[in-house]
């Protein structure tokens, strides 16, 4: 509805029932997001499996990028949340690779991006601030609230200072979901924009098709620097998922 | 003022968040790049450093552009 050239740049992210399935008012059905979901599940098991199961000395390709996605992750695990910060790996090294693939899955022209809806985002964002929660008060009860005290305050702004934090604790996860959501949908709106421009130009005639391949190459820029995002996106998410399991593991730093 | 043309004006406005979170980025990246340059050997213990600070600057601009969105296909 934006544009007025008929190409909506919001329709690719519509969902689609491939079979549908109702229980009673509840919408089960198996949607187009669905399938790319599975789809990344499947890249992801499969590489990881097939990866491991050489254990070559001298790793083929497939076995190399495992082992890189492995020490990437754990660096960053480590590097954040020290040793014993490990026992969340397999958690965020979970969490790293489905947000990875399903971004970069979404690159394909013609296919779905997962992550580019807020109910998926936002849904891993509420499971990272659960794990954290739930870890926290479980580990270190009542001290756990220490984080929302921060030490060496004044008496008098103390109320202040738990009231700040702990509203930027609450808006985390809104932060961390839309942070992804947002980049991942801004932009395929802007590949789809670009895209439409240079329909639009080569459809006006004249002097338009003369300029046309100037937003053909800026489309090409734009794809390069969204493979770029879509990396990048899922570092973001993995290391923020890291500080804030930091805060579950050693509260009052 | 037409109720469409104040919605569109009011999402172009909503745009300039964006490019304030742009300076934001820019400043984190453009001081850890002179950081960097003046000690390089320390630069690679910092470069995630850089991303969370980037990133929650840029977290910022986007939620200009949903807020953007949300009255381009919301309200």
């Amino acid at each position: 509805m934006a544009a007025g050239g008929g190409i909506d740049p919001i329709h690719q992210f519509e969902l689609k029932p491939l079979v549908g399935l109702r229980l009673g008012n509840l919408d089960l059905s198996f949607t187009n997001s669905s399938l790319f979901m599975a789809l990344t599940v499947a890249v992801v098991t499969g590489l990881m499996i097939y990866g491991s199961s050489q254990r070559a000395v001298v790793p083929g390709r497939l076995q190399s990028l495992a082992e890189m996605a492995y020490e990437f992750v754990a660096s960053t695990v480590t590097g954040v949340m020290g040793k014993e910060g490990m026992r969340f790996f397999p958690f965020v090294f979970s969490l790293f690779m489905f947000v990875l693939t399903a971004n970069l899955l979404g690159m394909i022209p013609g296919s779905f991006t997962v992550t580019s809806h807020i109910v998926v985002t936002a849904a891993f964002a509420f499971l990272v601030i659960g794990v954290v929660l739930v870890y926290g008060i479980a580990k270190h009860g009542s001290h756990f609230f220490g984080l929302f005290v921060p030490k060496g305050a004044p008496g008098w702004l103390l109320p202040f200072m738990v009231l700040i934090e702990a509203v930027s604790f609450v808006s985390r996860p809104i932060s961390l979901s839309l942070r992804l959501f947002g980049n991942m949908l801004a932009g395929h709106v802007a590949l789809k924009v670009f895209g439409g421009f240079v329909v639009m130009l080569t459809g006006s005639l004249g002097i338009g098709m003369v300029l046309a391949p100037l937003p053909m190459l800026l489309a090409i820029a734009l794809t390069a620097f969204e493979f770029l995002v879509a990396f990048l996106q899922a570092y973001v998410f993995a290391i923020l998922t890291c500080v804030y399991l930091n805060d579950a593991l050693h509260p009052g730093h | 003022m037409d109720f469409t043309a104040a919605k569109f004006l009011a999402a172009g406005i909503a745009c300039l968040g964006m490019g304030l979170a742009a300076i934001g980025v820019g400043n984190i990246f453009g001081q850890f790049l002179s950081g960097a340059l003046r000690n390089p050997s320390a630069a690679d213990g910092q470069f995630g450093r850089a991303f969370i600070g980037a990133a929650l600057a840029e977290g910022l601009g986007i939620f200009a552009f949903v807020v953007a969105l949300i009255l381009l296909f919301v309200v």
